[in-house]
């Protein structure tokens, strides 16, 4: 199997922020690899220096053999760039922007059968100014694949869309993986990892802390356990509730989960906790983690959690302008 | 780079050209500025003026055989450097500048086809309002001064071009662009005979102001090409340098300063995140 792209120990900083941490990876050809972490892990940084669009500040990266710091029109003329966020030409069509655009590619997709896939067929002779948020993400992906790429990057394909919207995009980007393109996407939903990808890079504050097929990550943590329960009131103090715990606990509003490896004893401190302080468990669950789990346990403390989901949402609705529903 | 990719160079410059042109005629608001403005400024300046004559130190001229050239170079000014310093910003804040460096278009490539296109429009402003000043005004053109009239056009159409990419350099926002824009070239245009004549009558020192910026030097070049009272070849070298001389500042500025990147947070709506 051939590698497509080779990373070792990247890094970059932005002032104080160490944004990407001594990141290392490979990717072989014709391989899905979704890099999933929370806003703010570093994912579209890395991508960003791989697509060639950003210097980093240390460590070895070679995409399709190439340093992507020095790849110029020959390197990009190999890859398909989706970016986060990138404007188009607004008051063209999607077919004149295909056209315009890839003139410059040595090879090119017959536009048609580019626009049947990303289902623009109806709207391809109109402005694209006259399109829907997750529409336009899609004219997005149509200019990433113009040029007939060996390798296609997707910074976060579907965010801020509806649900029938990225199940839209999932059958596009599936029908491209099916095609035997390699891919590097970031996304911050679990299931569009594992849906999509083969293989899952779990990114967190810079660095990578996990690697594997979805399979793998799950197996991971296959022995541990989830012990949930409802707190009666969401400011009642946790003293001597968490510390002794084998497991690691967070919380969510009242709720809070504690994944274990020792479930026997750490059920029997929690419900002896609560004997103790006189309080009833509502909600009571023990069962085995799921990949979710898996994940939150991963990107780390619940609270930072919280605020990102919370920012990620005004992120979205405004980084977007006004995704409206897909149609 | 000897290896070609897809279409010529030149064959992508041209393609370029032409996209910008389709998008400039999409968007009303810059064909009214530079296009019919002008126009209709000479129509308003005529009628609100009447055909009465002034007189210059060589003779009598009428208010047309002043205003023509006048808003021609207005015209020109418009559709370069206005035009050009918004639509750049405007397109770098939304990542259209971005996205081309994410494919094997050279980026040049892409700026050329937009200052292709604002010339082509500053080409169209101009025979627009000379024409009209011609048929309808009997303003003066002579066959034997065209050459001047193309030269100054050229040499002032590159100058406000450079400097509409360096004010676009300059801005950190498209949201600034047109007010920046604005608030340069139309007190520049007052103090450069664009809107009122004054050679005898103006204090020295705003005539020192207008003769230190561009505009006056292209109005004045372009004018006397057009002018009853010049000998043709009618060239004003001296003023087609100082043109010159501010093209290679402009470029100087333009080439060190210019961002392909949004501004962080330069606009929230369609801005970069970074993640």
């Amino acid at each position: 199997m051939t590698t497509a792209i080779t990373v070792r120990e990247l890094t970059k900083s932005y002032g104080d922020l160490r944004a990407v941490d001594g990141v290392s990876f490979d990717v072989a050809e014709g391989e899905v690899l979704a890099i999933l972490g929370p806003n703010g892990a570093g994912k579209t940084t890395t991508v960003e220096i791989l697509e060639g669009h950003r210097s980093r500040d240390g460590g070895e990266v070679s995409v399709l053999g190439t340093d992507p710091d020095h790849g110029g029109p020959r390197f990009r003329n190999r890859i398909g760039v989706v970016l986060q966020a990138a404007g188009v030409d607004r008051e063209l069509s999607t077919r004149e922007a295909l056209e315009l655009y890839g003139a410059a590619y040595s090879s090119q997709r017959p536009i048609d059968e580019l626009i049947e896939l990303v289902e623009l067929t109806d709207k391809a002779d109109d402005r694209i100014v006259s399109l829907s948020g997750g529409q336009r993400r899609r004219v997005d992906l149509a200019l990433g694949l113009i040029g007939n790429p060996e390798l296609i990057f997707l910074d976060e394909p579907t965010t801020g869309f509806d649900p029938r919207a990225r199940r839209r995009s999932w059958d596009v980007i599936s029908n491209l993986t099916s095609l035997g393109s390699t891919i590097v996407l970031t996304t911050h939903y679990l299931d569009e990892a594992e849906y999509l990808a083969d293989r899952v890079a779990v990114m967190a504050k810079g660095r990578i802390v996990a690697d594997g097929t979805p399979n793998e990550l799950r197996m991971s943590v296959e022995s541990d356990t989830k012990i949930a329960f409802d707190l009666p009131r969401l400011d009642e103090p946790l003293v001597g509730l968490l510390e002794p715990l084998t497991g690691q606990g967070r919380g969510r509003g009242r709720r809070v989960e504690i994944l274990t490896p020792a479930p026997t004893a750490d059920l029997a401190h929690v419900t002896s906790w609560a004997m103790l302080r006189g309080i009833e468990l509502e909600g009571l669950t023990v069962e085995s983690a799921d990949l979710e789990d898996v994940y939150l346990s991963l990107v780390g403390e619940h609270e930072d959690l919280e605020d990102t989901e919370v920012s990620t949402d005004t992120e979205v609705s405004t980084a977007t302008e006004g995704v409206r529903a897909d149609g | 780079m000897a290896e070609r990719l897809g279409a010529s160079r030149a064959a992508l410059v041209v393609r370029h050209i032409r996209a910008q042109n389709r998008i400039f005629w999409r968007v009303p608001i810059g064909a009214f500025f530079a296009l019919f403005l002008p126009v209709m400024m000479l129509v308003l300046f005529v009628a609100l003026f009447g055909s009465d004559t002034y007189t210059t130190e060589y003779g009598e001229v009428s208010r047309a055989q002043f205003y023509t050239p006048a808003l021609a170079v207005f015209a020109v000014a418009s559709a370069t450097f206005t035009n050009l310093a918004i639509n750049l910003s405007i397109r770098r804040d939304e990542g259209i500048l971005r996205r081309v460096r994410g494919t094997p278009l050279p980026p040049w490539i892409y700026l050329a086809g937009v200052i292709g296109s604002a010339v082509y429009m500053a080409v169209l402003g101009t025979v627009a309002v000379v024409t009209l000043g011609v048929v309808a005004y009997g303003v003066n053109i002579e066959a034997a001064k065209l050459p001047a009239m193309l030269v100054a056009l050229v040499v002032g159409a590159t100058a406000f071009a450079t400097w509409g990419v360096a004010l676009a350099a300059l801005t950190r926002t498209a949201a600034a662009a047109p007010a920046v824009a604005n608030a340069v070239i139309l007190p520049m245009a007052f103090v450069s005979n664009v809107f009122v004549s004054f050679e005898g009558e103006a204090p020295a020192w705003l005539l020192l102001v207008g003769d230190t910026f561009p505009l006056r030097h292209f109005v004045i070049s372009f004018g006397e090409a057009m002018s009853p009272f010049s000998q043709a070849p009618a060239f004003l070298p001296e003023r087609l340098a100082v043109l010159v001389a501010w093209t290679v500042v402009g470029a100087l500025v333009a080439w060190r300063r210019f961002r392909w990147e949004p501004a962080v947070g330069a606009s929230p709506t369609r801005g970069r995140r970074r993640n």
